[in-house]
């Protein structure tokens, strides 16, 4: 059971299996220190059962993208699930029709060899699958007309903009959509002329033969063709856009095990820089991918240009123009951490810390003795809108809470912004010295009305006591009767901040206490689509006319059901949307002072 | 004789009104409020002769005692369209040739929410300072006299954040100005004045400013405020840069005035839309700003005053004049 054809098939086999081994022994000998003490802890334990279950949901299912769109979801669905499907139904009619072993290529070119090879025997249920592959292939063929329609026309796949893929990619791309036509010609010229085959071949064959094709001259050129296809598409495959097939589910299992982005490149980053298949989900959600005409610094190119090290220097300006709204991440299947790669590559150059002078006043912001009482951290953004950190102290006056407003005179930074700025050894400073006036200070629980400061201290500092936003502590102080507060008619429509919502997840509290004070609207994009302000602290690169028409989007979304306020929880988004335009933005912590009993 | 509407009785509309009269042209003269001038009347004194504001306005005011000049006070202009042959439509009423002298109004300086004002009670706006000086008395957010003070140049004006890239112009001395008034008011208060730089281009402005330093011990400080809070006494804690002397500063005052900038009025921004004559940050556009500074892009409309760009008095009541001169040659 040979034929010449079948080379291009198994060299591309044995090129992609062999580039792939190696790529991924050096990644994981890559990997941080931390990152393979992790992998030693936790490799024996049944953490592999979510992954397998993750890995096919994701990897054959595509079950994120049907959430995002059910047709795009078909759609690649059909190509990686019916192609998987095919391969594993392929294997089982070889071993079935083929008693006495075979080589591995036979499975691929069933429909070639089993008219012509002895060994090749007739079982049972042969009709049966010759038509389940004839059905598998249909399925194939109707996801690749899908992809070809969404490369004309994208809006009915749930997306307004496609990738811009770069040459080998294309030609990648160009391979594989050659592949499941080629075999379903070759397979029908092979039909035609020996009566193989399940209903689908039969006809095409059949069909060839109508138009006057003589099948016995291009039934082996086709096949050649097919194996072509193959073999260039593997070949291609470590070094384009379709290395994320193994890797996605790699880094599925990688991610169950507990690794996580760190603050250098490592293994594991080289990972999720091939795990990306360049969907381009990631696209249409970038605030300033439409309002500013920016394309190129979404998290699908960013991923594209560090892994093409070669522009690496571009990759630092691409890095460095972003908001970090956390949009994409919220969108992409993979769920890649693009805020943590943006980071790795801002950080670059930034490890120097000058401690001589800018960390001097550190020491001179000294802890106070608040033993028993909730510290209060307003953060230097509501520093810039006083209404907010006075509405605060009325509350908890109001509340009979006993506060230590503890960033009141001085203030230290919580060191976020640093941070997304890619100063992390500098952040690191801040928070040590915050954490310790926590300590020290004796308070049971941190306030802070600053949606950034709350994400700082939930997620990089380990402080021992609970931290709350604002908008939860009003909301429990509310549940709990410890503050009341009349209803009033006026129509508010809530701005989610990016750093509270995706960031952390709350949604929920800000909208419970707004119900209490007023009638809350729904907006067209909120929660997790809701539209960044623009004058996030990510984004060093726009200027202010930009930010400008980035603000714009996300004003105009409020405005539309023409409440009487806008209320945001985000002293920064405050400052942004107040300057949108005339309807009243208010924090939650104002509307509650206002209408307290 | 062609019909010309003229719209704001301000400096500017009523000195061209009265320059057009005195030519035996009949004007109608559109007023949004119930008097004229009301941008000046609520000053005190004017810079740099501190003549009374309000004496400076019965005077101009005195020039609309002409048959020719017809004021429409209370009538806000909402509408003003080409009428198709080159007239135009002001309130229903066509005219031949209309002047627009719509001027000016004060930055609204809740927005800069940072400095605190409409959230402490020692904060103001340089208009409500004049308000003070006017009625003689100053007084801090306890009703005691003052024993500090401190005025901020370039609220909304130059100023990225609020979208306000240009200088208005007559801040710098305006707060020279009131600071010298305050200084013969409270002859034992502490009075700062923080800048970015002043610009003293007017005659007499330098002197001005020497005397205030010299003579009335009033300091100077080069930095803006970055921010504002409370204290439990009602006085204002302000955060600022000495970036002369590099280093970070932290006062507290019983005042914090704010001097805001000039920006187009409410009527500015409405005529200027609806005539597509819209130059930067909704001000007025001439159709040059060298040579032919009261014409329009559209023949028969005229624009004077402040609603082109910030102006002092001397210059609207000049530019008004002007624009007069330039109507009656057509």
């Amino acid at each position: 059971m040979f034929s010449f054809f079948v080379i291009p098939f198994c060299l591309g086999v044995v090129l992609l299996l062999g580039i792939s081994v190696w790529k991924y022994i050096r990644w994981i000998r890559g990997f941080d220190k931390r990152q393979q003490v992790i992998i030693r802890r936790n490799i024996w334990s049944w953490r592999f059962l979510p992954a397998i279950w993750e890995a096919f949901r994701e990897g054959l299912l595509h079950w994120r993208i049907t959430k995002h769109h059910l047709l795009l979801g078909y759609m690649h669905r059909s190509l990686a699930f019916g192609w998987f499907l095919l391969i594993v139904v392929g294997a089982v009619q070889a071993i079935l029709a083929c008693p006495g072993g075979h080589p591995f290529y036979v499975a691929i070119f069933f429909n070639f060899f089993e008219p012509r090879s002895e060994r090749i025997v007739h079982f049972a249920q042969a009709p049966f699958y010759a038509n389940l592959m004839d059905a598998l292939l249909i399925y194939v063929l109707s996801g690749l007309c899908l992809a070809a329609f969404k490369r004309v026309w994208s809006r009915p796949l749930g997306m307004r903009q496609t990738t811009h893929h770069n040459l080998i990619d294309r030609i990648a791309k160009l391979s594989l959509w050659c592949i499941f036509p080629l075999r379903l010609l070759a397979e029908g010229a092979t039909a035609a002329i020996y009566g193989n085959g399940g209903f689908l071949v039969t006809g095409v064959g059949a069909l060839m033969a109508a138009m006057g094709l003589d099948n016995e001259i291009f039934e082996y050129h086709l096949w050649v063709l097919y194996s072509l296809a193959l073999g260039t598409f593997f070949t291609l495959m470590p070094f384009t856009r379709y290395m994320h097939i193994f890797t996605e589910i790699f880094l599925i299992y990688f991610r169950q095990l507990g690794l996580r982005e760190t603050v250098r490149k490592d293994g594991y980053t080289l990972f999720e820089l091939s795990a990306c298949s360049r969907c381009g989900i990631c696209i249409d959600g970038c605030p300033i991918h439409d309002p500013l005409g920016i394309h190129d610094t979404q998290g699908v190119y960013m991923l594209q240009n560090i892994r093409n090290k070669d522009v690496w220097k571009q990759a630092e300006r691409i890095a460095d123009n972003c908001l970090v709204c956390g949009r994409c991440s919220t969108e992409c299947p993979v769920q890649i951490d693009l805020e943590g790669i943006r980071r790795q590559v801002r950080a670059k150059g930034k490890e120097a810390i000058d401690k001589s002078q800018s960390y001097g006043y550190l020491k001179s912001v000294h802890p106070f003795n608040a033993m028993g009482r909730i510290g209060y951290f307003g953060g230097c953004m509501s520093h810039l809108t006083p209404s907010i950190t006075e509405s605060m102290e009325r509350i908890f006056r109001a509340a009979g809470q006993d506060y230590w407003y503890m960033d009141k005179e001085r203030t230290i930074c919580c060191g976020r912004p640093l941070l997304q700025q890619g100063f992390v050894r500098q952040a690191e400073e801040l928070r040590r010295r915050n954490s310790e006036l926590i300590a020290q200070s004796g308070v049971t629980m941190l306030v802070t009305s600053c949606p950034i400061c709350y994400q700082s201290f939930t997620k990089e500092y380990h402080l021992a006591i609970p931290v709350m936003h604002h908008s939860e502590y009003i909301a429990q102080l509310l549940k709990e009767g410890r503050l009341q507060v009349t209803p009033s008619e006026q129509r508010i429509a809530y701005h989610d901040p990016c750093e509270l919502g995706r960031g952390c997840g709350i949604y929920e509290a800000p909208r419970t206490v707004l119900q209490a004070v007023g009638e809350l609207q729904h907006t067209r994009q909120e929660r997790e689509q809701s539209l960044c302000c623009g004058i996030n602290l990510g984004d060093t690169v726009i200027s202010g006319t930009q930010q400008a028409q980035v603000r714009d989007r996300a004003y105009e979304n409020l405005v539309e059901g023409q409440p009487d306020t806008i209320a945001t929880a985000c002293p920064m988004c405050k400052k942004a949307l107040a300057r949108g335009g005339d309807t009243p933005v208010r924090d939650i912590a104002e509307l509650v002072a206002e209408k307290m009993k | 004789m062609n019909k010309i509407a003229i719209i704001g009785a301000g400096p500017a509309g009523i000195e061209a009104a009265a320059t057009l009269a005195a030519q035996q042209i009949e004007v109608d003269l559109y007023e949004q409020g119930e008097r004229p001038l009301c941008n000046i009347r609520d000053k005190a004194f004017l810079f740099p002769n501190f003549a009374e504001a309000r004496e400076v306005a019965d005077r101009l005011t005195a020039k609309l005692d002409n048959p020719r000049i017809h004021l429409h006070a209370n009538s806000d202009v909402d509408h003003l369209t080409e009428s198709g042959d080159g007239r135009w439509i002001v309130n229903g009423e066509t005219y031949d040739r209309v002047l627009i002298t719509t001027g000016y109004r004060t930055f609204d300086a809740h927005r800069k929410e940072e400095l605190g004002y409409g959230i402490y009670r020692g904060v103001h706006t340089s208009l409500e300072m004049e308000q003070m000086l006017r009625e003689g008395k100053i007084v801090n957010a306890n009703g005691d006299v003052p024993q500090r003070i401190a005025f901020l140049q370039c609220v909304g004006s130059r100023d990225e954040k609020t979208g306000n890239l240009y200088c208005s112009k007559l801040c710098c001395v305006t707060a020279v100005k009131q600071a010298i008034e305050v200084r013969k008011l409270i002859p034992d208060a502490e009075i700062f004045i923080f800048y970015m730089d002043l610009r003293m281009w007017g005659q007499h402005y330098e002197e001005l400013y020497r005397q205030a330093q010299q003579e009335y011990g009033i300091r100077f400080v080069r930095g803006r405020i970055s921010e504002a809070g409370g204290t439990y006494d009602g006085r204002v804690q302000i955060k600022s840069e000495d970036t002369l002397m590099g280093l970070p500063l932290k006062i507290t005052t019983d005042l914090l005035v704010l001097m805001v900038g000039m920006e187009p009025s409410e009527g500015t921004r409405k005529l200027a839309e609806q005539c597509r004559i819209c130059g930067d940050y909704g001000f007025a556009a001439s159709a040059d700003p060298h040579l032919d500074d009261n014409r329009t892009t559209h023949r028969g409309l005229y624009v004077a005053g402040a609603c082109k760009r910030p102006m002092t008095l001397t210059d609207a009541v000049n530019d008004g004049r002007s624009a007069a001169v330039c109507l009656m040659g057509e």
